[in-house]
């Protein structure tokens, strides 16, 4: 029983608490991230934003995380243990989080939190997220140059409204280049299962598409498409190192900048309670740079970026029919942020039913 | 290729980690040790052989640091539960969550490598046979192996004098032990056996299936490997249909839904689940059959009395 117990204080060692600095006069910026820090996609990309903040404001504040910490009453005893532990500013991480960060905030009044992709606030809570969408749509766009069939595989996770416009955005963009482009929709029902993955990768292949999109976190359908010898697209991380003549480009979340900005507002103590949603503008997202694909398709997908950028184009705007073919959007008109938040339904031309 | 041929090949990759550690489990519960730790020792034989073959360069000296992997975990666990006689439950989900936790601090340097795949032995002769040659013998020595394994196993419980020894000390611990049977050295053994299965099944993982290293690749794989065991009845070859099942039902259905065939993919991915356990139960509906195969001492602690 001994020896359990010190393999058990082992493991507990491995998965606790990593302080990054010990000074006390500093102010405290924590995180709790859903999966491990070098997990190659969502939470990778939200450590390196800690190591920004670490970087660019690491006179004034240090930072501490706990990783692979579970979506449910998990996530409340880890919550309240940072906040216990004289964190200023908690940023959660992950969609999962929301109501414990909701319910440990009232507990803990003079803390300020942070919650990643939700959409319940309270005084001393913001949200934030990211509008991957933006980058689905140029992916839309060079999908469908590229395909030879215009038929693309997306593997999807769960049927939740942010996943869903993934899917919409890129087939819209997709069909504004070519007016009949298909995709298929495989739910592997898991964020993170390399093995199931690269199966939905090879059952997409096997089945005729050319050009694979995903989104799960792991880099194994890159891998099945670079075998396979066809083009695909990154999710959430720069994924070139798994198919060096495979990605043509990847969405990479870049949350740092934000991370910073908050962190200054809460030194100077202008905190305030926001819901932002930010987009390839403001630089919350980026595209990896546009390979393995010919000059026009590359600079097609340049110019749509700037015009993202702009704000000239926006991917939700009429006319636009949903799946079963009726009318959506009139011409011209844009859905609203509040549509997409809540999207449960696809637009034409997704060969899939919607898991409801 | 055709669809079937492909999916079929797909089934083959996913079946054989499941079909491996779980035979491995299978002879250490036979003995009557229940190895709860079975995810822990795949995470480990995965990065094991993952690392090896980065540095060696070579995917089968991977394989070898798989197997090694796996069996110095089995001997942890043999060393707390039949030495000290810990709880072989508690200690088995310490093991599990060990092996998670200590494979994620090896492998933080190997992220995001480039794998190098265990690439298939074309059997000459045999792989010419249409529609089977290409699926069966144009495969990686693991796939060879778990099938070796597993008629391995069958020859040795059911036909060798050892096997039966084994299967006794499973039994009733103490009679084996009167008759002199070395009960701690057998369960030894049979641990150490199902270690190298297990790590066998994680170098599968990241040479094979995903020639990758990421942390908790596994993904659950060791708990249905144990599951198999008990759906199987504890019959060797039962784990092969119930794993080869599985992945059949897992992978075809990927194909349904990427056939666009309408059915909530909630519930197609909740299938392999539902599927294994109907035909397992239907194959085992003779309780009187099921509860001669069941390891009567499975579990228990054993403490020679000097």
């Amino acid at each position: 029983m001994k020896k359990l117990l010190v393999a058990l204080a082992t493991t507990a060692a491995v998965l606790g608490v990593v302080s990054a600095a010990s000074a006390q006069e500093k102010a405290k910026v924590c995180f709790v991230y859903v999966g491990s820090k070098t997990d190659g996609g969502w939470t990778q990309a939200h450590d390196i934003g800690r190591q920004q903040v670490e970087k660019e404001l690491g006179d004034k504040v240090e930072t501490q995380f706990l990783e692979n910490v579970p979506e449910g009453p998990d996530a409340e005893r880890a919550i309240e243990r940072l906040a216990r532990s004289g964190c200023g500013l908690i940023f959660t991480t992950s969609f999962g989080f929301m109501d414990a960060t909701i319910k440990i905030a009232q507990k803990f009044p003079d803390v300020k939190f942070e919650h990643a992709t939700g959409y319940k606030t309270a005084p001393n809570v913001a949200t934030y997220n990211s509008r991957f969408y933006e980058g689905r749509y140029i992916q839309g766009q060079i999908a469908a140059k590229m395909s030879q069939k215009g038929l693309a595989g997306y593997i999807a996770s769960f049927p939740i409204p942010e996943v869903v416009m993934g899917i919409n955005s890129f087939v819209i963009g997709a069909r504004s280049v070519n007016p009949d482009f298909k995709i298929k929709v495989v739910w592997a029902n898991t964020w993170f299962d390399p093995g199931k993955e690269a199966d939905a990768a090879k059952a997409l292949i096997d089945q005729g598409v050319d050009i694979l999109t995903q989104h799960t976190d792991t880099t194994a359908p890159m891998q099945v498409a670079a075998e396979r010898g066809i083009k695909a697209f990154g999710q959430a991380s720069d994924m070139i190192a798994a198919g060096p003549q495979t990605q043509l480009t990847a969405i990479v979340d870049t949350w740092g900048a934000y991370y910073v900005k908050r962190t200054q507002a809460f030194l100077d103590g202008k905190w305030e309670s926001t819901s932002s949603w930010d987009g390839l503008k403001d630089g919350i997202l980026t595209m990896a740079p546009y390979t393995n694909m010919p000059d026009d398709v590359k600079a097609m997908a340049e110019a749509t970026e700037a015009k993202i950028k702009s704000g000239e184009l926006k991917p939700f705007t009429g006319p636009l029919n949903k799946q079963d073919g009726s009318p959506w959007l009139k011409e011209g008109e844009t859905a609203d942020d509040g549509t997409l938040l809540g999207m449960n339904f696809y637009v034409e031309g997704v060969d899939d039913k919607l898991p409801q | 290729m055709g669809i079937v041929e492909a999916i079929l090949l797909s089934v083959i990759t996913a079946a054989t980690p499941l079909v491996l550690a779980a035979a491995g489990e299978l002879v250490a519960e036979r003995s009557g040790v229940l190895n709860l730790g079975v995810e822990g020792m795949m995470i480990m034989g995965a990065v094991s052989a993952f690392a090896a073959t980065q540095i060696t360069g070579s995917p089968y000296i991977g394989v070898l640091a798989g197997i090694g992997a796996g069996v110095l975990f089995a001997l942890l666990f043999g060393f707390l539960t039949l030495t000290l006689v810990a709880n072989q439950v508690a200690t088995g989900l310490a093991l599990t969550l060990l092996g998670l936790g200590v494979s994620g601090m090896l492998g933080e340097g190997f992220l995001g490598m480039q794998g190098i795949k265990l690439q298939p032995i074309t059997i000459p002769l045999l792989s010419q046979v249409p529609f089977l040659g290409p699926l069966l013998f144009r495969q990686d020595a693991i796939f060879y192996l778990s099938i070796a394994v597993v008629a391995g196993i069958h020859w040795f419980l059911f036909r060798s004098r050892a096997g039966l020894k084994l299967r006794a000390v499973g039994d009733s611990h103490a009679s084996a032990h009167a008759l002199g049977v070395d009960v701690v050295r057998t369960r030894y053994l049979a641990v150490l056996f199902g270690g190298a299965c297990a790590g066998l099944a994680g170098a599968q993982l990241s040479l094979v299936y995903t020639p990758q290293w990421v942390e908790n690749m596994s993904a659950g794989r060791g708990w249905i490997a144990l599951a198999l065991v008990v759906f199987a009845s504890w019959r060797p070859w039962r784990v092969v249909a119930g794993g080869y099942l599985f992945g059949a039902v897992s992978i075809s259905q990927l194909h349904a839904q990427a056939f666009g065939i309408g059915i909530p993919s909630q519930f197609l991915s909740s299938l392999p689940y539902l599927a294994t356990i109907i035909v397992l139960i239907l194959i085992s509906h003779n309780r009187r059959m099921t509860l001669i195969n069941t390891p009567a001492s499975l579990g228990k602690p054993f403490v020679p009395d000097r």
